[in-house]
């Protein structure tokens, strides 16, 4: 157990060190303009690089393939678009995910 | 009377991120018991580190017989991208209290990094609701790994596709964020750089790598191209 809070404490330490290095820093410094015009575009980009992989990558190793993840994200990205909503969007994103799975959506004409 | 508000409006946008994280906590106590741990030491691990993928490897790492020192720096790599998300974060907390703050770092997750910050920048947000959405999300991992250990194993795989809740949800953050020109073209440049970097690259440094390059170019875009 010992070993084991050391392991922890030291996987903790690791992780808190990130995430609280800028917000403690950059909260008391004026932040260049450029860097905020490319902080501004990260999350974008973060969103995208999160997604994209988990719609058309998979299995070990690795490859690009037609996902049952990429076929539910068009009408939840189309859902999403419309109307803005996340609670929306994450409750129809799983219908439809998991009417796919059931085979169902083929007898809907889709 | 604030603070109560500030609590209620923060659960209001926390919760499709604790809907999210149930199905995954369950997966990873389910997995971790399997790999030895105890209830009490998922817990444990999910109150200190509060990071799922790195979670996930760590529980493979010691099923593996992996050193404590592997393990924590695996750990180091697979969390280092939460250094730009409080970084973008970090603009809008200018001048706050730095003990809170702290706070407020333990729980920067991509998911709630991706709720407060769509709410920031509209501008109705603050750092108490930013508190309440990371710390709900916190108590929601904490309780679905806790009872994954417990017995997840009874829990039906897949039931009513919440699997993909954290899904649905980066796509519809994404959609918040596309508001412009330079900005859907940042995402397309990200997104094939991740898939590209995914497929040559182990482990998750792709998405730090094409988020960096994909920002870059899009400012370049931006600066020299309009």
């Amino acid at each position: 157990m010992k070993d084991y809070l050391i392991l922890i404490a030291g996987m903790g330490f690791v992780t808190f060190l990130p995430r609280w290095f800028p917000l403690f820093f950059l909260s008391k410094r004026e932040i260049p303009k450029l860097l905020i015009e490319w902080l501004d575009l990260i999350p974008a980009a973060i969103l995208s690089a999160l997604l994209i992989p988990a719609l058309v990558v998979g299995g070990e190793p690795k490859i690009m393939a037609f996902k049952p993840e990429l076929l539910a994200s068009i009408p939840t990205f189309l859902f999403a678009l419309k109307t803005k909503s996340l609670g929306g969007t994450v409750v129809v994103g799983m219908a439809l995910y998991w009417l796919i799975g059931k085979g169902l959506l083929p007898f809907f004409g889709l | 009377m604030r603070q109560n508000n500030d609590v209620r409006i923060g659960a209001s946008a926390a919760w499709p991120i604790c809907l999210g994280y149930i199905p995954i906590g369950f997966a990873f106590g389910v997995l971790a018991r399997k790999a030895g741990l105890t209830p009490l030491q998922i817990g444990m691990m999910s109150v200190f580190v509060f990071a799922g993928s790195s979670q996930f490897i760590a529980v493979s790492m010691l099923a593996d017989g992996a050193s404590a020192i592997a393990i924590i720096l695996t750990t180091f790599m697979v969390n280092l991208r939460h250094l730009l998300m409080s970084s973008a974060l970090a603009v809008f907390f200018k001048g706050e209290d730095r003990k809170r703050l702290s706070l407020f770092a333990y729980g920067v997750t991509d998911e709630s990094f991706a709720v407060n910050l769509a709410r920031l920048r509209d501008g109705d947000w603050n750092l108490n609701r930013s508190l309440v959405v990371n710390q709900m999300a916190n108590a929601a991992w904490i309780a679905s790994t806790v009872i994954g250990g417990f017995g997840g194993q009874f829990i039906p795989e897949k039931a009513f596709g919440i699997d993909y809740a954290l899904i649905a949800m980066f796509i519809c953050l994404l959609v918040f964020q596309l508001r412009g020109r330079k900005y859907v073209i940042t995402a397309i440049i990200a997104g094939i750089l991740a898939v590209i970097f995914s497929l040559l690259i182990p482990g998750n440094s792709y998405i730090i790598l094409a988020s960096v390059i994909a920002a870059t170019l899009g400012l370049i875009f931006k600066k020299y191209l309009t």
